[in-house]
């Protein structure tokens, strides 16, 4: 399948200023300043197949938004190729931004004094969209997001999740091939995080469409996306399948026990000596917590001999987290490779 | 071209939902009329004539110089550094649309609304209560709606320079509000050029000012005479055109300058 996104050696450095101190300082500003150069996103390849669903993040200041904002062709790069839609995106931009859907989680594209429906219906004309095309298109959207009865007010009275509802379907208004998302999910609650959700998946399915997402949401990602491409410090640290990822760090489970009565970490590890078990305590001295491999063995091992020592309230077997496992990435600043 | 056409019905639709603003515009430009009303009866004090104005065209002078003015002038220079500041040109350039072409359109959207609900009905108010002189001749009323036509684009090209000019400053509410009074100043609206000294007079003739307010006034009032008249439209036309080349230098600039704050 051709490539729908290919980014090749992609830079991009911001001049910033920074400030003398004291009185002297800032009257020394006003003729000569001083800057330094800081590398935002730097020197990343990557390419995204049609039909891909591809989560992009990264901690805040990673260069997650400046690679989109130089993927929609809103920022020129400093260096490197950028072909998106068989476009470049900066040089051709008005052809180019036809070709493309962007929904900013933090910025409304709706114009907040007016109905939604005349928003979209300006956009109907600004994308230059058929009238038999936006009438079938965008009934099929508007029934999923189920925006209906919003239509006819000022964007401004809406709620958060009403918004973000109506940006999506705005966002798709010309049925474009590729759909940028940034933050889409940001500060919603969970029933339209969900629904938003499936209305993507569907059009994935339905036309195909290619979506690259950042979110700090990851269950988005766990949700929505088969890859991530992972950033930090503007270099791409990780870029493959969300599984391998959770593969490669997600070694072992963790039990969680809560027992009716009082444990002592010497009692628990003599219970336990012949497995390789690290005991740590929980919230109270009630919980303790036994991070183990992930071997069916030694689960039920431990499980087996502690049990029939202690008496116990709960029992829990967690398997770590996605949010654990990016943390952990973060931490020690590179990905293992299994 | 419908996505122009639609932008301008936009427009209207943000006017209408800001009646408040609406009523208290209407309020403001009668008061403004008035007052120079007033002074400038006690300027003339039984005089006949005062550089070649009676004191019936000076009113209509004034009161034909802020009606125009409820046409051409407009707050995109304003809302540029806004949505530079805010970011939200971002959204603006992922828009297939020339911006600045949109931005004029608002503009003139704004402008068409206010002409026909503000200007027009204040007008008929204005006329009601002071000697106002209204020219019967048809070719004034055309020569003038093509000046305003050209006072607008003037006046637009001009807010559009203070607006980019955000891209490089940051932050312009000085430079805009200096903007503003020296149009004001310059183009004629508070008083006549030919009142100014001819030395301040020479040096207006080279600048684009006066084709914002000064020649649609002098041609309603038919203070211009004959071949006057094409001379100013001439003058008008000639700057609207020189305009675009520093609008498109600095938009190529600005563009390259781009740095989208926040986010």
């Amino acid at each position: 399948m051709e490539n729908i996104i290919d980014v090749q050696n992609l830079k991009k450095e911001f001049k910033s200023y920074s400030s003398r101190q004291g009185l002297k300082g800032a009257f020394r500003d006003l003729f000569t300043r001083n800057y330094t150069i800081k590398t935002a996103v730097d020197d990343i390849s990557f390419s995204i197949k049609r039909g891909e669903m591809v989560g992009y993040i990264g901690e805040n200041g990673a260069g997650k938004s400046t690679s989109i904002k130089m993927l929609t062709g809103i920022l020129t790069p400093t260096d490197g190729k950028i072909v998106v839609n068989g476009m470049n995106p900066h040089k051709e931009r008005e052809k180019f931004v036809k070709t493309i859907g962007v929904v900013f989680g933090q910025r409304s594209q709706l114009w907040w004094d007016i109905a939604v429906q005349e928003s979209f219906r300006l956009l109907k004309k600004i994308y230059n969209v058929p009238d038999q095309q936006y009438e079938e298109h965008m009934k099929d959207v508007i029934e999923t997001l189920d925006i209906g009865p919003l239509l006819d007010k000022p964007v401004r009275k809406l709620s958060l999740g009403q918004r973000m509802r109506c940006e999506l379907a705005a966002a798709l208004i010309h049925n474009p091939p590729l759909l940028f998302l940034d933050e889409p999910t940001i500060g919603l609650d969970v029933l339209v995080k969900l629904k938003i959700r499936e209305f993507l998946k569907r059009i994935n399915e339905k036309y195909g469409t290619t979506i690259l997402l950042t979110t700090h949401d990851l269950s988005d990602i766990e949700a929505l996306c088969e890859r991530v491409v992972m950033l930090d410090e503007g270099k791409i640290i990780y870029d493959g399948p969300l599984k391998e990822l959770r593969e490669n760090w997600a070694e072992g489970k963790q039990i969680q026990f809560q027992f009716s009565e009082k444990a002592t970490l010497e009692e628990l590890q003599n219970l336990t000596k012949d497995h390789l078990v690290v005991w740590e305590q929980g919230e109270s001295d009630l919980i303790w917590i036994a991070s183990v491999d992930s071997d069916e063995t030694v689960i039920s091992g431990v499980i087996g001999k502690v049990t029939a020592v202690k008496k116990i309230a709960d029992l829990k077997i967690l398997e770590i987290s996605t949010e654990e496992i990016i943390r952990n990435i973060y931490v020690e600043g590179a990905v293992r490779h299994g | 071209m419908g996505k122009y056409i639609e932008m301008i019905r936009i427009r209207f639709l943000m006017m209408l939902a800001y009646r408040t603003n609406y009523y208290s515009g209407i309020l403001i430009y009668s008061i403004n009329i008035g007052a120079y009303y007033f002074l400038w009866s006690a300027i003339y004090g039984g005089k006949e004539n005062i550089q070649g104005l009676s004191i019936t065209q000076m009113t209509t002078y004034i009161a034909v110089a802020w009606m125009a003015r409820a046409f051409y002038f407009n707050n995109i220079d304003r809302e540029i550094a806004m949505e530079i500041k805010e970011g939200k040109v971002a959204i603006e350039m992922v828009r297939p649309y020339p911006y600045l072409n949109m931005k004029m359109m608002q503009g003139l959207g704004e402008g068409i609304f206010r002409l026909l609900f503000f200007s027009v009905p204040g007008m008929v108010i204005v006329a009601l209560v002071f000697p106002v002189e209204l020219s019967a001749n048809a070719g004034t009323w055309i020569y003038f709606f093509i000046s305003i036509g050209f006072s607008f684009i003037i006046n637009t090209q001009i807010n559009l320079l203070a607006g980019i000019a955000t891209f490089f400053l940051f932050n312009n509410d000085g430079l805009i509000r200096a903007k503003r009074v020296v149009i004001d100043l310059f183009s004629g609206l508070i008083l006549p050029l030919s009142f100014y000294p001819m030395w301040a007079q020479n040096i207006m003739s080279y600048l684009p000012f006066q084709g914002i307010s000064y020649i649609p006034s002098m041609i309603f009032t038919e203070g211009f005479k004959g071949s006057q008249v094409f001379e100013a439209l001439i003058n008008q036309a000639v700057w609207s055109a020189i305009l675009i080349i520093p609008v498109y230098v600095l938009w190529i600039l600005a563009k390259r300058q781009l740095v989208v704050q926040g986010g």
